[in-house]
């Protein structure tokens, strides 16, 4: 004469979940967890974070310009990690910079998930010689290494476009970036879909009339979300670190959007008058977003994997 | 088929195999004892998830991390062998126990030709030049069958068909002549048709090198046609252990009595064929008493406070209070 | 076997035709091809009677044949930005980046893969964790990144290796090597580390992750249950399966360093052909631009055609037809 207990709601289920367990026990998940939130927090808030607005030129003293960091002689505290040549703070610098860096990455990444499942679901439920175009498509894509597709896409919109609005030369960039990153979602959804495909309740839908496309996003995509999650989490990462190296080598993000690539750019002509820290610290903070990105895609692919827990 | 009451080859006793999990630690096997006399074959039946494979690879030492030996004793030959280093069980396998595993098709390395598989082992355990090796390895695959053995010797594994491939994982469990071979599902991957074949030629080989052999499956009629004695496993725990022939005419335990209801046969007359009720219990849900006792038609209330330890009863040893012989032969 | 590198081939051809067609449309569309062809300073007759030599006013898949054409010569006309034969640029920096792509490619594979092993054979071990953090740190430092920490490290702080340029080369025919003078040999160091960092990475990630699936298969725990020495079943059998797939993997991983080289070379002003790539972007200098990517494509399908051939000989599944 006993009442039942009520369900489970979807939060109690996730807090009990094996996943959140392996997060709840991995110190480095943890970690990395917090460096992740930290940084998007800055960069995303910068304007109101960052001690200065490195871009206002109103505000700029040439006479702060190549200040040492803070804890070093000359250093100032009003200026944490010292000053580049024009006096700009670094540290707001960098919070500004990382804002770039993670939208152009996000939005990369974002293109690159639509783009690779889409292509993904049509080629797996299709089949025939779509399938068969897109896969050796997707191998030839593989082949090349993202830097140069990246590159020449940009290259060929830079001389079709050569006085670009700043809109467009980073629409450009963020389509360049998504090429290089669509192929694994594409494969690993069509492998879904091939599965889901012939299993006996898609073929039942079919027979009484349901859309193909109503079966794809009902059932194959739910199956596919883990998978596209992780390696979305290591992309955002791999996305940051191409835009950065595109903007270094100065063909990424226009001038006067300074992401972190194109600070260090600018930091390594000091690098060899002493003045470290204009190209050493704007490093760093890419090296935590991408290492803390990195690392949480390591985990939280060891957490879904059935396999190994 | 009598055997000499020797000194026993395997003595398992009160063995405990535990896994740790994150939900707490799960008994896999719980006080599991029996013995194997020398050359004698036993087989091992039950469930899937009641243990059985577990038992053997306890026994061979290679209990996958994060389960282990939790407590008990496995002495083979006079010497205990739960706790030996590295190196030490490494001596043992191969040359004292042998191992055969289900799927001959990933047992064998594809990348090296049979040949160099059986020469490589049988060179390990002992000190004879190649073309002895070689030699050996030639008359062992003529042994289990396999036509043109000295062509197919530098053959790959995958020029093999199944029942082929699972004679060559025979040949290479006895090529360093262990005296006890631990046989897991050794047929449950092969065609209906070759399955007999297999087992025959395995009992025929045994018996030859003079081996033991521990069987587990789950086909109660393999255990029929090759094993002298059998026991049954349920839920980690042994339930009934004898002979062969009275374990499946007579059995004691209601578990048994089930198993053997359950099987088709063509000689008797039956509508249709007996279920047991319910499931085998799962690691971490394993009923206090007897384990079998949720599902047992006859239970008693002291089956379900008490767990009974495996005692006489009429031909066999069950583990059941109400198939403990009749009073009055010295309790 | 033979059915199989004809297909192979006749893909290789496919791929080639199709970014020949994807350089031809950048010469048509972008920018003026007489221009690429003549210099900026031609007269308007000079360019008309061209234009007609040219035959561009002749159909599309005439020009299209006649552009392949002159690709498979190596012929690609004149540099919009330097005003040479891109042909001949391109001969000149080849050296360069090869060398680079070279030793970096070996350094990846002698320290990445013994480390790999390594890491998965003593998991759990203070090494093997430290040598996969460093592996981490491998994967998410930018390579120009890692160039700029080196020279800062090596150069700027300590002084002890250069950071610009080839240094001494020595001239063996057509070909300008470094390797041959303790001068050039230097300054290849530090590039060929900062190119070879993240490859190294990714093989020792990539072995490690191999190797310890194979130790979860069946046939090693065979191998084991037959009681074979550690060495055997460690290195005769798991290594063997592992390198198999990972060896074609590596492979086409390190077709991909000659691409990487842009980076390094900008980096370290390496004369090689990534360097005259970049300028190429940033100016906008077609030729030069499209010739690169017939070339590199090039490159990418030989060396995919190596590794598939080189999978053949290795794995005997492929090799030798069922006998069942």
């Amino acid at each position: 004469m006993s009442t039942p207990a009520a369900a489970p709601g979807a939060w109690a289920r996730f807090l009990d979940s094996d996943v959140w367990f392996s997060f709840r026990t991995s110190p480095v998940a943890m970690v990395a967890a917090v460096i992740a939130f930290v940084c998007v927090f800055c960069a995303v808030f910068a304007p109101w974070v960052a001690p200065h607005n490195p871009f206002d030129l109103a505000k700029l003293e040439l006479g702060d310009g190549r200040l040492p960091p803070a804890w070093m002689d000359e250093g100032r505290l009003r200026y944490l990690l010292g000053t580049d040549d024009q006096g700009r703070d670094i540290l707001s610098a960098l919070m500004y910079g990382a804002r770039i860096s993670l939208f152009v990455g996000l939005a990369s990444v974002l293109l690159s998930v639509v783009v690779g499942v889409s292509l993904g679901l049509l080629s797996g439920f299709v089949g025939g010689r779509l399938d068969a175009f897109l896969m050796r498509v997707c191998d030839v894509m593989l082949s090349f290494p993202p830097i140069l597709v990246a590159l020449l896409i940009d290259g060929v919109g830079r001389a079709m476009f050569p006085d670009a609005h700043e809109a467009l030369a980073f629409g450009v960039l963020i389509f360049a970036i998504s090429l290089t990153g669509w192929v694994p979602y594409a494969r690993t959804v069509r492998g879904s879909t091939m599965v889901e495909r012939n299993k006996e309740y898609v073929q039942a839908a079919r027979v009484i009339g349901v859309s193909p496309r109503r079966i794809m996003l009902r059932h194959v995509l739910p199956n596919v979300l883990g998978p596209v999650l992780v390696l979305a989490t290591i992309q955002v990462g791999q996305a940051i670190l191409t835009e950065a190296t595109l903007s270094f080598l100065g063909v990424g993000v226009p001038p006067t959007a300074p992401s972190l690539g194109t600070l260090i750019r600018i930091g390594n002509d000091f690098l060899f008058s002493g003045e470290w820290w204009i190209t050493i610290f704007p490093g760093l903070m890419l090296l935590l977003i991408a290492l803390s990105v990195n690392l949480l895609g390591d985990w939280l692919r060891d957490a879904i994997n059935p396999r190994l827990r | 088929m009598a055997v000499t009451a020797d000194k026993p080859l395997l003595e398992v006793r009160h063995l405990r195999v535990e896994f740790p999990t994150r939900r707490g630690t799960l008994l896999a096997l719980d006080d599991v004892s029996f013995e194997i006399a020398p050359g004698e074959v036993l087989g091992v039946v039950g469930e899937s998830g009641a243990g059985k494979s577990l038992t053997g690879a306890s026994i061979i030492g290679l209990l996958e991390p994060p389960g282990r030996v939790a407590g008990g004793e496995i002495v083979f030959d006079g010497r205990r062998i739960d706790h030996l280093s590295h190196d030490q069980m490494r001596a043992i396998r191969g040359r004292e126990i042998g191992a055969i595993f289900q799927d001959p098709l990933t047992s064998l390395n594809p990348l090296y030709t049979v040949g160099r598989q059986l020469v490589e082992t049988i060179q390990t355990h002992r000190p004879v030049s190649a073309q002895e090796a070689r030699a050996r390895a030639i008359r062992l695959l003529q042994d289990t069958g396999i036509p043109a053995a000295e062509a197919r010797i530098d053959h790959y594994p995958h020029q093999f068909s199944g029942g082929m491939r699972q004679r060559v994982v025979i040949a290479l469990a006895l090529a360093a002549e262990p005296r006890l071979i631990v046989a897991d599902e050794p047929t449950t991957a092969l065609d209906v048709s070759i399955q007999a074949q297999i087992i025959a030629l395995l009992k025929r080989l045994c018996r030859e090198h003079g081996a033991a052999v521990m069987l587990v499956t789950h086909d109660m009629g393999v255990i029929a046609e090759t094993c002298d004695r059998v026991a049954v496993m349920y839920a980690g725990r042994i339930v009934e252990i004898g002979p062969v022939h009275d374990v499946i005419h007579a059995p004691a335990h209601p578990y048994t009595a089930g198993l053997m209801g359950s099987i088709p046969a063509m000689d008797q007359e039956r509508e249709r064929l007996q279920q047991i009720e319910g499931a085998m219990p799962r690691l971490n849900a394993i009923p206090p008493g007897c384990a079998f006792n949720p599902r047992c038609p006859k239970a008693e209330d002291r089956c379900r406070r008490e767990r009974p330890d495996l005692a006489a009863a009429g031909a066999t040893r069950a583990a059941c209070w109400l198939a403990a012989s009749p009073p009055g032969d010295g309790r | 076997m033979l059915a199989f590198v004809l297909r192979r081939l006749l893909q290789a051809i496919v791929v080639m035709l199709t970014v020949a067609f994807l350089a031809f449309m950048l010469f048509q569309h972008v920018g003026d091809p007489v221009t690429s062809l003549l210099g900026q300073d031609a007269t308007q007759e000079q360019k008309d009677r061209l234009r007609q030599e040219l035959g561009l006013d002749q159909p599309f898949p005439v020009q299209f044949a006649a552009f392949v054409g002159n690709a498979v010569k190596g012929e690609f006309g004149i540099s919009m930005r330097q005003g040479r034969k891109v042909s001949s640029l391109i001969a000149d920096r080849f050296p360069a980046t090869f060398e680079l792509a070279l030793v970096a490619a070996l350094m990846a594979l002698l320290i990445g893969i013994p480390l790999g092993v390594y890491a998965a054979l003593k998991r759990g071990r203070f090494g093997a964790q430290l040598a996969m953090a460093v592996s981490l740190l491998g994967v998410s430092l930018p390579t120009f990144l890692i160039g700029i920490l080196l020279i800062l490290v090596f150069s700027v702080f300590l002084g002890w290796l250069p950071s610009f340029g080839r240094g001494d080369t020595v001239q063996i025919g057509s070909w300008s090597t470094g390797l041959l003078s303790a001068d050039g040999l230097q300054h290849l160091i530090l590039p060929a580390l900062t190119l070879a960092v993240f490859q190294l990475a990714l093989i020792m990630r990539l072995v490690r992750a191999e190797m310890l699936e194979v130790l979860r298969t069946d046939y090693i725990k065979f191998a084991r249950a037959r009681g074979l020495q550690d060495r055997a079943v460690y290195f005769g059998h798991a290594l063997k399966n592992t390198l198999v797939p990972v060896i074609t993997i590596t492979g086409l991983q390190l077709g991909g360093l000659i691409a990487f080289a842009i980076v390094t070379e900008t980096v370290f002003q390496w004369p090689g052909m990534g360097l005259l790539f970049i300028q190429a972007v940033q100016f906008a200098d077609v030729p030069v631009m499209a010739a690169y990517l017939c070339l590199i494509a090039l490159i990418f399908v030989l060396i995919n055609l190596a590794v598939d051939l080189l999978y053949f000989a290795v794995d005997p599944r492929l090799r030798i037809e069922r006998t069942t």
